[in-house]
């Protein structure tokens, strides 16, 4: 587990990661604003808000968002989370708007504090932390819309305080080695 | 005498609170006592091994999984995906799967 939380105002950690298409990611890389949010591919909490994150991956791209996924979990223990499996389930679902990056070493979720799959993290264009949580109130109801992370966008953009500015995480723990 | 109805859950997965509402409501419509639900804590994976438990939460009516798992799904401390009516993949079973397997046992 991580013993590190980032807390609202909090710098994001830098750190570079590889991704399923090859190249390898800046975290850090200049935006309006960034999204990082950890997923994988077997918790269920994370496949039923997966279409309403990539959904807004496309609905802000053209506000100059970057948005990120990062699936941190050992795949010693959890094989459908490798390398190997995450690439072969993008060319499966015909590609992602996100870039997907692979934490094997786990220090990234460690540095962030992620604990759960998804956990999203907003960041400022100064890279200071503006939101914490899930993406909306109901990993059940799509009509939510990840309605509290387009909230911290749209407040984000606009040089307001999103508010809420953190909410609580839900979803299948991080695998851990 | 009523069938014997079981929710199976492991604290790793926070959907088994809502699939005990779900649970206990279609008892009481169908004029089942909600009490009568037995719920077991799976705590570690000894007690998967023992249940056979696919995942959380897991729902038995009258013994049966109402949404069976796949041939190959390991029994395990793990959050369990169902699939929806509408297609969705969620961390609660369709409630028709719910209302289908009282139907089931009534039948």
């Amino acid at each position: 587990m991580s013993d590190h939380e980032l807390q609202t105002g909090d710098p994001m950690p830098m750190a570079s990661l590889p991704a399923t298409d090859g190249r390898t990611y800046d975290l850090g890389q200049a935006a309006a604003a960034t999204v990082i949010y950890w997923t994988c591919n077997h918790c269920p909490y994370a496949l039923a808000w997966h279409d309403r994150l990539h959904e807004v991956a496309r609905d802000y791209a053209d506000r100059g968002v970057r948005v990120l996924a990062v699936n941190s979990n050992n795949s010693d223990t959890h094989p459908a989370d490798s390398f190997v499996a995450m690439a072969e389930r993008v060319e499966r679902e015909g590609g992602w708007p996100s870039p997907y990056l692979h934490d094997e070493s786990q220090d990234v979720a460690r540095s962030f504090g992620a604990a759960k799959t998804p956990d999203v993290f907003v960041f400022d264009a100064g890279l200071k932390l503006r939101y914490r949580g899930a993406p909306d109130a109901d990993y059940d109801d799509p009509g939510q819309n990840a309605a509290w992370l387009r909230a911290a966008l749209d407040a984000v953009l606009e040089g307001r305080e999103p508010d809420p500015a953190t909410t609580e995480p839900v979803g299948c723990g991080i695998k851990w080695k | 005498m009523e069938a014997e109805v079981r929710l199976l859950w492991w604290k790793g997965c926070p959907s088994w609170e809502r699939a005990l509402s779900m649970v206990r409501e279609e008892m009481d419509l169908r004029g089942l006592n909600p009490e009568a639900l037995e719920v077991i804590e799976i705590v570690d994976e000894n007690d998967a091994a023992r249940f056979g438990f696919p995942g959380s939460p897991t729902i038995l009516v009258g013994g049966e999984d109402i949404q069976t798992p796949g041939p190959d799904q390991p029994t395990g401390l793990t959050c369990r995906v169902y699939r929806r009516k509408d297609g969705r993949v969620s961390p609660l079973p369709d409630p028709e799967d719910l209302r289908d397997a009282f139907a089931k046992i009534e039948a």
